[in-house]
């Protein structure tokens, strides 16, 4: 990993740190808020990107831990705690357990038996949630205030918690691309590239795999966190089928197995949904064609189109 | 007598009704040589799918330096020193050629779940890598690609993977397919340095490479051992020429 | 729970199954001969109830509407088969995922912006409308029961035109190993036309058949594309007789499940556990049972051997 082919992810880093200074002086704070949404799910996409650019692991299930993160608030706030630090650590201890449970499951198929395993157990937590009238079933659970951060309300203006998003999508791609190059991210790039020649040379795919299962759905479920914290509002739509669908299009757009094209690719797509909305409310019609497009000519997503001469996973 | 490194006892696979490893049994001793030959189809690189745990047998066992590894899977073998290079060459070309053999040092160097440090950067994966790689003959390619290697350098670099795991027994499928007369000698050449080091089952149709380098000469026809014996003894085998029906190296 | 409600509750099974299995079938053979996954077979679905829809507005009835919307249907599938997914059938998941995604993005808009967003009726055909008495005192619509004789007259069908002719073989092989069949001189091209013509078809109909009971709305086959996913996997992907069974499976268990699972927990829990537990289990069961058969048999239960 070089400092040149860390160039475009420095870049989008800085662009992103710009940004809310910029919204702040132009017309509309709305878009701050807007702003950390985005980075929330684009903190979920560079998750998803793990798993598929990096682990061949294709989940279309991924939703389902924006969802544990976001319901880790909600029950964390039912009993009294409303720390941010430890609603985190409770939806990453939720997503772990979830993720071994189910991966142990579904790591059993391969190929297109794997990612409809993982639909559907992301379609059971979906069903599970929408049953809990107690958490407002289908119609969600509204959040009395934004977590506190120690002690104090630290994240309940929108700019603080635009920092707080950026913060924790950094520390996101640092741990990372950390992973990715290291004696775990190497064998998990083997068992990618040919899991036969993996075996051959001692590494049994199953226990990698699970692994990089728990560390996606870790990191997922802290962006559902956020998310409930930006709505101030919870509901089993945040992990349908159609939003893993969704996040699933924002990281193959970006380009898969570039990490940071991932969180690109989600940037990229909500800007678009957010910019054609102004114009039309008929925005999957442009929307729909595009990515048609992307996929039958932009072979490996944006961020293979802006850097074409860097090529390969590993250093 | 020392025992046998690997023993194999009636080893039976059968694809619905087609028999095609029909009760094999032999062994092999330790710094030896043996090549597995016979006619197209006759079961061989299913027979190294499974010794080296790639497909199961229906029936019979597999015996290596004293334990019955049947059961094992891939993974297991390989750490225990039974190690197989691929006919259709598995390297991974994402990779540069220096990483491919890295990873292979890496699976004998304690753990795999390390998050932190730079894998490519180590030098105690390194330095054995490349000792891998100039034995084979291809040190000067480390940096590069693997999927930019020539066809008999990926054969090479299959080799120098295999020399990496510590091998007690390489299982070596065709490694001299599709080379041409000098990459052969070239090939037959190191494969002759290794000898003394470790023992190798090789699976090959050059008989000259066969003769030149076997110790021992195993005949498989329709998933049968039908002979196995000295080069000498094998060519002059009645029931071998017959098999091979005029092949003109038996003439 | 009388007899009466449980004849009902597996006959309305039996037709969630009957439509499932016309779904699935076309979905299942694109999986298997082309290794596409096609998300967008749920809008196939919608696309048919619309036309049958419009038709039915056009020519004042069922009838016409059914044997103009199959052709219809026909022809859009090829549509897009030409336009876009012949091209991605040598790429990998990943893009098909995403072609995919988008045509559903788009039809789902273009059925509002073209319909509206409120649902579309299809008059009953009068020959099949009002209801028959089953038992005394349960009646049960003639339409559905239909519906259900439709469909497995289709699947029937369907098995004697894969097992029995010419080009059902090679759909078969072409399940099983399609490289091979174009080695053999098949025209690959015009046989992957015609399995996703044919399986669009089937959508269409599926679609068409159930305009007149469901309400024909845009998102109408998003769920239903997950049901038929689950189907096919449950039943192996590529094997018509997997789906087949796996979609009655699938139909009986998700609607019998719902009607009387609460129910049935009250032997073991109180009333109100059972209700809140059955509430929450029985729409989550047919997932339940996919991750059960995927567990034991990771292939589905019919896999067709490659």
């Amino acid at each position: 990993m070089t400092m040149r082919g860390q160039a475009p992810a420095i870049l989008l880093f800085a662009g992103l740190v710009l940004f809310p200074f910029a919204a702040r002086f132009g017309a509309d704070a709305y878009l701050i808020a807007l702003g950390a949404r985005m980075l929330i799910l684009a903190l979920a996409a560079l998750s998803l990107d793990f798993l598929v650019g990096q682990g061949a692991l294709i989940s279309f299930g991924h939703a389902a831990y924006l969802g544990i993160g976001a319901y880790s608030v909600v029950l964390a706030s039912l009993v009294g705690i409303d720390d941010f630090l430890l609603q985190a650590l409770i939806a990453i201890a939720a997503a772990a357990v979830f993720a071994a449970l189910t991966g142990y499951v579904s790591l059993r198929a391969s190929g297109v038996y794997y990612i409809m395993s993982t639909l559907a157990f992301g379609q059971m937590l979906y069903f599970l949630f929408v049953s809990l009238s107690v958490l407002g079933g289908d119609d969600g659970y509204t959040l009395s205030s934004r977590s506190r951060v120690f002690g104090r309300p630290l994240i309940a203006s929108d700019f603080a918690f635009y920092f707080l998003c950026l913060a924790v999508l950094a520390c996101a791609y640092l741990l990372l691309a950390r992973i990715t190059q290291s004696r775990f991210g190497r064998v998990l790039n083997a068992i990618r590239q040919n899991p036969m020649r993996a075996r051959a040379v001692g590494f049994r795919p199953f226990p990698f795999q699970l692994a990089a299962c728990v560390i996606a759905g870790a990191i997922a479920a802290v962006a559902g966190t956020l998310i409930a914290n930006q709505s101030e509002f919870v509901a089993p739509a945040f992990m349908s089928w159609q939003r893993s669908g969704e996040l699933l299009v924002m990281t193959i757009l970006g380009g898969v197995g570039s990490l940071w094209g991932a969180i690109l690719g989600a940037l990229a797509y909500l800007t678009l949904e957010e910019t054609l909305s102004l114009i039309t409310d008929q925005t999957h019609l442009i929307i729909g064609p595009l990515l048609i497009i992307v996929a039958l000519f932009g072979r490996r997503g944006l961020a293979g189109a802006l850097t074409p001469r860097l090529s390969g996973a590993a250093a | 007598m020392k025992a046998p490194l690997l023993r194999v006892e009636g080893l039976t696979k059968r694809f619905g009704a087609l028999v095609v490893t029909d009760d094999v049994s032999f062994t092999l001793d330790g710094g030896r040589l043996v090549a597995l030959i016979g006619p197209n189809g006759a079961g061989k690189t299913t027979l190294i799918d499974q010794l080296s745990g790639a497909a199961r047998p229906d029936a019979g066992h597999i015996v290596f330096d004293g334990a019955d590894i049947s059961r094992r899977d891939m993974p297991a073998r390989a750490a225990l020193g039974l190690v197989r290079s691929f006919q259709i060459a598995a390297v991974l070309h994402e990779f540069s050629v220096l990483d491919n053999v890295a990873l292979a040092v890496q699976a004998r160097s304690g753990s795999s779940f390390r998050f932190c440090g730079r894998a490519s950067r180590e030098d105690g994966l390194n330095t054995p890598a490349l000792a891998a790689l100039d034995r084979v003959g291809l040190l000067a390619r480390a940096g590069d690609l693997a999927r930019e290697l020539s066809h008999g350098e990926k054969r090479l670099l299959e080799i120098a993977i295999a020399l990496a795991l510590k091998p007690r027994l390489m299982l070596l499928d065709e490694p001299f397919a599709g080379l041409g007369a000098e990459e052969t000698r070239a090939g037959v050449r190191l494969i002759g340095g290794l000898k003394s080091e470790v023992a190798m089952l090789l699976v090959e149709h050059d008989l000259d490479a066969v003769f030149a380098l076997a110790d021992e000469i195993a005949v498989l026809v329709d998933g049968r051992l039908i002979a196995w014996g000295t080069p000498d003894a094998i060519r002059a085998d009645k029931g071998v020429r017959a098999a091979y029906l005029g092949e003109e190296a038996f003439a | 729970m009388s007899l009466g409600l449980v004849i009902v509750q597996t006959l309305n099974g039996l037709q969630l199954g009957i439509l499932l299995f016309l779904i699935a079938a076309g979905l299942t053979l694109t999986f298997g001969v082309m290794n596409f996954v096609n998300l967008a077979h749920g809008v196939q679905y919608m696309v048919g109830a619309y036309l049958a829809a419009m038709f039915a507005s056009l020519t004042g009835g069922f009838w016409g509407a059914l044997a103009l919307t199959l052709p219809a249907a026909l022809a859009f599938g090829l549509a897009l088969e030409i336009l876009i997914f012949r091209w991605l059938y040598d790429r990998d998941h990943l893009s098909q995922i995403l072609a995919t995604f988008g045509v559903i993005l788009f039809l789902n808009q273009a059925v509002k912006t073209i319909w509206g967003a409120a649902p579309l009726s299809v008059p009953t055909p009068t020959a099949l409308s009002g209801s028959i008495v089953l038992m005394p005192g349960l009646l049960f619509p003639v339409y559905r029961l239909a519906l259900i004789g439709a469909g497995l007259a289709t699947a029937f069908a369907l098995y004697l035109f894969i097992n029995h002719t010419r080009v059902g073989m090679l759909v078969r092989a072409g399940s099983t190993n399609a490289p091979m069949v174009s080695a053999l001189g098949v025209n690959i091209r015009r046989l992957f036309m015609l399995v996703f013509g044919f399986g669009a078809m089937l959508a269409g109909f599926a679609g068409a058949l159930v305009a007149p009971i469901l309400s024909v709305e845009p998102g109408m086959g998003d769920n239903l594309l997950i049901l038929a996913f689950v189907v096919i996997v449950i039943g192996g992907i590529g094997s018509i007789r997997g789906a087949f069974i796996a979609a009655l499976m699938v139909g009986l268990i998700d609607t019998l499940g719902r009607a009387f699972g609460p129910q049935m927990l009250r032997l073991a829990l109180s009333p109100s556990a059972a209700s809140q537990t059955g509430r929450a289990l029985a729409p989550m069961l047919i997932y339940i049972l996919m991750a059960a058969v995927l567990f034991e048999r990771p292939s589905g239960l019919f896999p067709v051997k490659r």
